[in-house]
């Protein structure tokens, strides 16, 4: 074990990450530090590859140059074998949840357990029902994921991802699509699993009020860089433009409301011949 | 013209490629089989979804294609007065050819297409993304067992099939077109050779059960995870199959029956 010799209070740490996909660069020298224990949240504009960088703390994408330590082990560097070790102590919420359509809520949450453990079937129960009380759905065991409401199903998930404890859980775009209710409960699932469980959080997230309510830090990412950083008041009260395009969500500025175009009037009257 | 080359040259790259992959890929999966044997209920379950629930269709088709060689077979024979030997004649078609051949056909349209579809379906809802994330391997787990439970239905479908055949070239040639009953049987029993007939016959619908299973699950694992990439990898696998079916049925067949 050589976790915790480099530095206890950062759980994840990314140096100098660069990947492409294509020709197109996703990330270009980004640096990232995740401490220990808290809520970490990584913005940006859709289509900036927060989905990516979840995929590569995870060890699912390798990058191209640079180094991510998860801890103090650097994941593309790992066997297989160890790679599965780490991620038994990873859990990730997907945005559909991912949940195996073929099983029951029960048999969901208990799937980790029977793939990775020996626990007599007594046990296993207790503990599903107990992941199940804590998300609020041990009366829905019963249900097909196909009957559940895209917020459930996230809860469901959500239970799934904390049955073998995990020291750390990447949400990827947990509030997208939801009603303000069910956003509501997430937004307390997560500050609470949090706390209760001494979880470190990511939340990859483009919805700029919920994330904010209960983020201890955000990374603001734009073009393969990191754009702005700070505590929620401290980036509401940046100074740079593009950071507060991004949180008043405005339509104009340093992110240009029309695509690259030739202009406007020469455009209408020269009709390619 | 140069672009020409260029598509050439990019087709017969990414072909390759996907072989390549293909080929890893049934590496990946063959070493999931020690995990399968100390958890045969994942098989079990897979048996009964790909070969149980094609029964009725292999039984139906099979009654039918050997109820035609009856008919055909009686026109054909009766001309030169071999109507005795019809037994024989139904009987070798189906073990040699038709019992693998159309059984696998049938296969890969209720089967394989199928497990194409699940396979793909659970990449493009992040189902195999997401057990890799809980540590557990997609391959091992989901493909590996779909895998042998096709490659081990096929062998039993195509001799239920031919089997059933027989049995409908009897009804039509003994009860309906009064061939002898005892000339039928025995004409075959004499000259159908265990080996030679029905071992290669088994080791064709093997092959076959290997080749369309391959295709389909690893059609599914490779699709592009839309619906539109679903479907056509669902496509994919039916006619690459029917391809691939035909075209080393020739092979076997040279091999097998070519030589003498």
């Amino acid at each position: 074990m050589t976790g915790g010799n480099a530095d206890d209070e950062v759980l994840v740490s990314i140096r100098n990450l660069v990947f492409s996909r294509g020709s197109r660069k996703i990330f270009d020298g980004v640096d990232l530090d995740i401490p220990r224990g808290k809520i970490t949240a990584i913005m940006g504009p859709s289509g900036t590859g927060k989905t990516t960088l979840l995929k590569l703390i995870g060890g699912q994408l390798r990058p191209d140059s640079g180094t991510i330590t998860v801890d103090g082990r650097i994941v593309h560097e790992l066997s297989l074998g160890r790679l599965y070790e780490l991620r038994k102590k990873i859990g990730m919420l997907f945005q559909t949840g991912a949940l195996l359509t073929d099983l029951n809520v029960f048999e969901n949450v208990a799937f980790p357990l029977r793939e990775h453990t020996k626990l007599p079937e007594s046990m296993i129960r207790t503990l599903v029902l107990m992941k199940l009380q804590a998300v609020g759905l041990r009366g829905a065991r019963d249900l097909m994921p196909a009957q559940l409401s895209g917020g459930m199903a996230r809860r469901v998930a959500l239970a799934r991802a904390i049955t073998l404890d995990p020291m750390m859980i990447l949400y990827d775009e947990p509030f997208t699509g939801q009603d303000p209710i069910s956003m509501g409960v997430l937004v307390k699932l997560i500050r609470d699993l949090n706390r209760e469980l001494g979880l470190t959080s990511i939340v990859v997230s483009h919805d700029v009020e919920e994330t904010a309510s209960i983020a201890d830090y955000i990374y603001l990412i734009s073009e393969g860089k990191v754009v702005g950083q700070g505590t929620p008041d401290a980036i509401r009260h940046s100074e740079s433009p593009w950071v507060l395009q991004f949180m008043e969500g405005l339509a104009d500025g340093p992110v240009p409301f029309h695509y690259p175009a030739p202009d406007y009037a020469a455009d209408l009257l020269n009709p390619p011949a | 013209m140069l672009a020409l080359f260029q598509k050439l040259g990019y087709t017969t790259l990414s072909t390759l490629q996907k072989l390549g992959r293909a080929n890893l890929f049934i590496l990946h999966v063959v070493t999931g089989l020690p995990e399968i044997l100390t958890r045969v209920r994942l098989l079990l379950v897979q048996v009964y979804s790909v070969g149980v629930l094609t029964v009725l269709l292999v039984s139906i088709s099979g009654l039918f294609v050997g109820m035609v060689l009856g008919l055909q077979g009686y026109n054909v024979l009766s001309d030169f007065g071999a109507e005795q030997t019809l037994g024989v004649m139904v009987a070798a078609s189906l073990v040699r050819e038709l019992g693998p051949v159309v059984t696998a056909l049938l296969f890969s349209g209720r089967a394989g297409s199928a497990l194409t579809a699940e396979i793909g379906l659970m990449k493009a809802t992040e189902q195999l993304s997401g057990m890799e994330m809980m540590a557990v391997d997609p391959v091992k787990r989901i493909i590996a067992p779909r895998f042998f439970a096709g490659c081990l239905s096929m062998p039993l479908l195509a001799s239920l099939f031919s089997m059933i055949g027989v049995m409908g070239g009897y009804f039509v040639g003994v009860g309906l077109l009064g061939v002898d009953e005892g000339a039928f049987w025995a004409q075959m029993k004499s000259r159908i050779d265990f080996y030679d007939d029905v071992v290669n016959g088994l080791i064709k619908s093997a092959v076959f059960g290997v080749i369309v299973t391959w295709i389909a699950v690893f059609e599914g694992y490779d699709a592009v995870p839309t619906s539109e990439g679903v479907s056509r990898a669902t496509t994919r696998s039916v006619v690459y199959s029917a391809f691939a079916v035909l075209g080393w049925d020739f092979v076997l067949t040279a091999l097998m029956f070519g030589g003498d």
